[in-house]
């Protein structure tokens, strides 16, 4: 079990190593490979109104000349140590953890981030909760009553909800419930939870339904095809012979074996949600990372690109990684490895 | 109807089945009565219908398609019209069984302390620490050694006979007094197999249950049966003791499984004597006697083979037999055709 | 005595087990630890033994379905051990597999005719009149009907099934068969249906076979000589009569008694031998005797010395110090075996 989890924690660390390496050659080199030169990254840095040679006097000093895995050993040494940006005109501080510095904004990128996330935090964390406890029991009672009324219904509206954008969803809903009824918060505002836990909760619950919907969905078809399967296997009919009642058969041995996969998928889907739900939280005007991360690219501030794709991958693979942990504590079979 | 006198008594049982395809009549008509401390052996090939009448005496087509009719009666009570949830009191307690392959039939994710414990506190209310001391106890009557350390073992922990133990175990948890076993030597290797029928065998003893084994395997219900029913598309066939069965057999099926069968306490023959055809499909069972198309005496019953079904009927002192043949001429078929060709190199 | 068809010699095979963070190789699962025998041309050789004893690896060693650790395979003199692919696949022909599982060695969505006339289409000497005569002939062989060419394998029972497997094998037109537990898929009626079909192929095609099972009774039925095999090793191996009426090596004996016996009559009365616990894991065998961990008769010298697989009675060959049925043995074997074992509890001859 040690070895288990020793080994996936260097798993982990590997994975994040190559998603920075990624990351860092996706915005330095590739774009050299189309012919862009020091300057022309220096140029972004400065602004619009750079001449020439302060953009050349900039590169310098930024170490756009030096060999690549220079530039990428700075860059990580950042994240840890914290980074100082000398363009030639201003000395620029950015404390660690430094993920960037934005030059358009003249600010890190990190304090910004960390002002967001809970916004993010909030917009997953719940949507998850509803659509985990929503989708699994809707796709327990389908499996159960499988051809009826209800499991035909259930799995239209799951059609729909995985067909449908959420950006059409999102706006259906604010047209009808929160302008139309008025039951629900108009978007746009955030209160924070230890502000006052109400309006948090009335200002996220429409964001939460509709993305919930999308999920939700998926996870009914998921729980419902597990279930079909769990439900037929041999301990099943075990555990019938004990004299078990059907509701503990259900649950203990049927719900508990078909969860598993779900597991892992929610642990990655909660993990790319908290990298940023874009078109939930630009439907519903929520400033989380997601915003950022469509404002750093309008802006075409690189920096605040790159952080914001280290954060979300972060989040990913920290995800990836308690689902495997969270794995071997629900299947005693993987903890051989 | 009167209440039997015996422990368990089947009247007239039939399980089928709605498909897309038509009816399977996996069980039509089966009748048969088992009393304490007795082995009724029930031998078939795959789509006789064995196993299925075992998940029907547990009660475990209630509330599926399966369409029941006739009756089951285990110690005086009538378990086919019984409310389900009656039925579900005594599975476990009063009824247990055994399955083929352990290892998908324990759960892989609870430890095999876990599951018999599980077992035992669903009709015993006692803490789980009782339980465990019981859970404990039983793997340690079942053979299993360290029995204070191996259930906190998960079933794949566990190597295949020691698993088919703890299965044993957790059947025997509540002390039943019907075990039905089906295949449990099955999936297990020939020296692990032998451990098992000796287990069963002494367990049977101090249990003093009715046992039930459902298995194709007629050296394992030789071992193990006082009474031996073959069922051949969905009905009994033959039904006798086991020396009527071994020794006497009147049913040309029982006469083909027979030969069929290589032996080791005999000189080997120069060819086995299989049965022609494939097993009948459920769906389409042939008319008259469902054997009749693989039946190598069929020109001997007068015609009426694929036009009439043959009643079980009693042939001597409690050997019954489904067949068209008089039983003299089977009798004479029997000690004149087929016995010597079995025995002769 | 003439050539073997096949020379099995020395044949291991090791799976590697790797444990802990770096995955350092920690032992070998045994699989075949140096198994040795001949098979000659027409005749049956039965391959016994519990599940892991290796029997099943043997037979993919020989087909090179995997790639041995060590030791020799030799067919018709040609040393096959380390042949390259493309100088292998002319022999593949002469030497075809039968698997256990008749439902999945046959793709769904080709015919019977697809499947069985494929090997005509790879020699790619017919036309395609030619293939469908080819392959209903072999049909009929096997006892199909011919007219069933364009039917799918979801059709046909499970015993019908495994037909359409040997019918396939049959194409090539093979000299030596290697059968993975051919019939214990199949219900005991079809079981005895295709036992007779190999036999009656074997003398109609002059085929040779190597069956691998489980079942010692279809394989006394089916077999001219038998090796029983106990975690990676031959530990008897002699003519079907010798090996079933004067067993020599305990675990012989052992796995015979347990075999149940449909005799009513004599139930009770007959002697057996039970062996305690499960077979262990070839992963860390026992050392010297491999089954003396379970054995009756071992004693210190079963724990130290491994004992030869030696020929004690003619074409009797056992593994073991202190075998069964002494009076079959040969009297200068019987005073090797002594010797061995005296040897072994006295090394540099220190009996007095």
């Amino acid at each position: 079990m040690v070895t288990y989890i020793i080994r996936r924690l260097i798993g982990a660390l590997l994975m994040l190593a190559i998603v920075s390496m990624v990351t860092f050659s996706i915005f330095f080199v590739v774009p050299r490979m189309a012919g862009a030169t020091s300057e022309d990254f220096a140029n972004r840095y400065l602004g619009k109104a750079a001449t020439a040679e302060m953009a050349a006097v900039a590169a310098e000093k930024l170490g756009f000349n030096d060999p690549v895995p220079v530039q990428y050993g700075r860059w990580i040494k950042g994240v840890f140590a914290g980074a100082e940006y000398d363009t030639g005109a201003s000395i620029e501080q950015c404390p660690a953890p430094c993920f960037g510095y934005s030059f358009v904004k003249r600010q890190p990128v990190w304090p910004e981030l960390v002002d967001r996330i809970p916004v993010t935090l909030s917009l997953a964390v719940g949507a998850s909760v509803i659509w985990l406890i929503g989708g699994v029991a809707v796709g327990v009672l389908s499996a159960l009553k499988r051809g009826s009324f209800f499991d035909r219904a259930a799995m239209s509206v799951a059609l729909a909800g995985v067909s449908l954008p959420i950006f059409f969803t999102g706006i259906v809903s604010l047209v009808v419930f929160s302008y139309g009824m008025g039951i629900t918060a108009p978007g746009g505002a955030y209160t924070p939870f230890e502000e006052n836990p109400a309006e948090w909760a009335y200002n996220l619950l429409l964001p939460w339904i509709t993305l919930a919907f999308l999920y939700a969905a998926s996870y009914a078809r998921l729980t419902r095809a597990g279930m079909l399967e769990t439900m037929g296997e041999d301990y099943i009919r075990t555990a019938r012979a004990k004299g078990l009642p059907e509701s503990t058969v259900i649950s203990r041995h049927g719900l508990r074996a078909a969860l598993t996969p779900i597991v892992t998928i929610f642990g990655l889907d909660l993990g790319l949600l908290l990298g940023g739900a874009v078109l939930t939280e630009s439907t519903f005007s929520l400033k989380g990372i997601g915003d950022y991360a469509v404002q750093a690219i309008m802006t075409n501030d690189l920096p605040k690109i790159m952080g914001v794709t280290m954060v979300a991958a972060l989040f990913v693979v920290v995800a990836s990684l308690i689902v495997d942990l969270l794995y071997a504590v629900v299947d005693p079979r993987v903890r051989l490895g | 109807m009167s209440t039997p006198t015996s422990f368990l008594e089947l009247r007239d049982l039939r399980i089928h089945f709605p498909t897309d395809d038509g009816l399977v009549k996996s069980v039509d008509g089966l009748s048969y009565k088992l009393e304490r401390g007795k082995t009724l052996g029930i031998v078939g090939e795959s789509g006789s219908g064995k196993s299925v009448t075992s998940l029907g005496i547990l009660g475990l087509h209630k509330g599926t398609r399966a369409k029941i009719s006739g009756e089951i009666w285990l110690d005086g009570e009538e378990l086919v019209s019984a409310s389900a949830e009656h039925v579900r009191r005594l599975r476990g307690k009063k009824m247990a069984m055994i399955f083929q392959d352990p290892l998908s039939a324990m759960h892989p994710f609870y430890t095999v302390g876990q599951q018999i414990i599980e077992a035992y506190r669903i009709h015993h209310k006692v803490s789980k620490k009782v339980a465990r001391k019981h859970a404990i106890d039983m793997l340690g009557r079942v053979g299993i050694p360290q029995p204070e350390r191996r259930v906190d073992s998960y079933p794949h922990e566990f190597s295949g006979g020691m698993r088919q133990r703890a299965m044993i175990a957790m059947a025997l948890s509540c002390d039943p007094e019907l075990l039905i076993a089906d295949e449990p030597t099955t999936a297990l290797d020939v020296t692990v197999q032998a451990q098992i029928l000796d287990l069963m065998r002494d367990l049977q003893r101090d249990f003093n249950a009715a046992l039930i084994i459902i298995t194709h395997d007629l050296g394992v219900v030789a071992e193990l049966s006082d009474d031996i029913l073959v069922m051949y598309g969905g009905k009994c066939i033959e039904y006798g003791t086991a020396e009527d069965i071994f020794e006497r057999p009147e049913h040309p099926y029982t006469w083909g499984l027979l030969g069929s069968m290589p032996r080791l306490d005999r000189e080997p023959t120069e060819r086995l004597l299989p049965i022609k055809g494939n097993p009948p499909s459920l769906i389409n069972v042939p008319s008259g006697c469902a054997f009749h198309p693989r039946c190598a005496f069929e020109g001997r019953t007068g015609g009426k083979a694929d036009t009439e079904v043959p009643a079980l009927l009693e042939s001597s002192g409690g050997h019954l037999v489904r067949c068209h043949m008089p039983p003299e001429l089977r009798r004479d078929i029997w000690e004149n055709e087929i016995k010597p060709s079995l025995e002769s190199s | 005595m003439s050539e073997p068809l096949l020379s099995v010699q020395g044949l291991e095979k090791h799976f590697p087990v790797t444990k802990g963070l770096f995955k350092r190789q920690v032992g070998a699962v045994r699989a075949v630890d140096g198994v040795s025998f001949d098979v000659f041309k027409g005749e049956t050789i039965g391959l016994v033994g519990e599940s892991g004893c290796g029997k099943t690896t043997t037979g993919r060693l020989i087909t090179r379905l995997i790639e041995p650790t060590g030791g020799k395979v030799v067919f018709e003199g040609n040393d096959i051990t380390h042949m390259s692919q493309s100088r292998i696949r002319p022999l593949r022909r002469d030497m075809q597999l039968i698997f256990q599982d008749p439902y999945s060695s046959l793709n769904p969505r080709h015919t019977v005719g697809a499947i069985v006339g494929a090997p005509f289409r790879i020699q790619g000497v017919k036309t395609e009149q030619g293939i469908k005569k080819e392959v209903q002939d072999i049909l009929a062989l096997v006892g199909l009907n011919p007219e069933h060419y364009n039917r799918y394998p979801h059709e046909f029972s499970g015993g019908q099934r495994q037909r359409i497997g040997i019918a396939r094998t049959l194409a090539l037109k093979p000299k030596l068969i290697i059968a993975d537990e051919p019939v214990s898929a199949l219900d005991v009626s079809i079981q005895a249906q295709v036992v007779n079909l190999l036999e009656d192929l074997q003398n109609e095609l002059d085929l040779t076979y190597v069956v691998i099972a489980h079942d010692l009774s279809v394989v006394r039925h089916i077999s001219d000589r038998v090796a029983v095999m106990y975690l990676g090793k031959i530990v008897e191996l002699a003519d079907r009569k010798s090996l079933y009426d004067a067993p020599m090596h305990p675990y012989t004996n052992a796995l015979l008694s347990a075999v149940p016996i449909p005799d009513v009559k004599h139930r009770g009365d007959r002697e057996r031998i039970r062996l305690q616990g499960d077979v262990p894991s070839p992963l860390n065998p026992p050392p010297a005797c491999r089954f003396h961990t379970r054995c009756w008769k071992a004693q210190v010298v079963c724990k130290t010395e491994e004992p030869p697989l030696v020929e004690l009675a003619p074409g009797h060959q056992v593994a073991c110090h202190f075998p069964e049925n002494a009076d079959k043995i040969s009297a200068p074997a019987a005073a090797k075996v002594a010797r061995n074992v005296q040897d072994a509890q006295h090394p540099k001859g220190t009996i007095a």
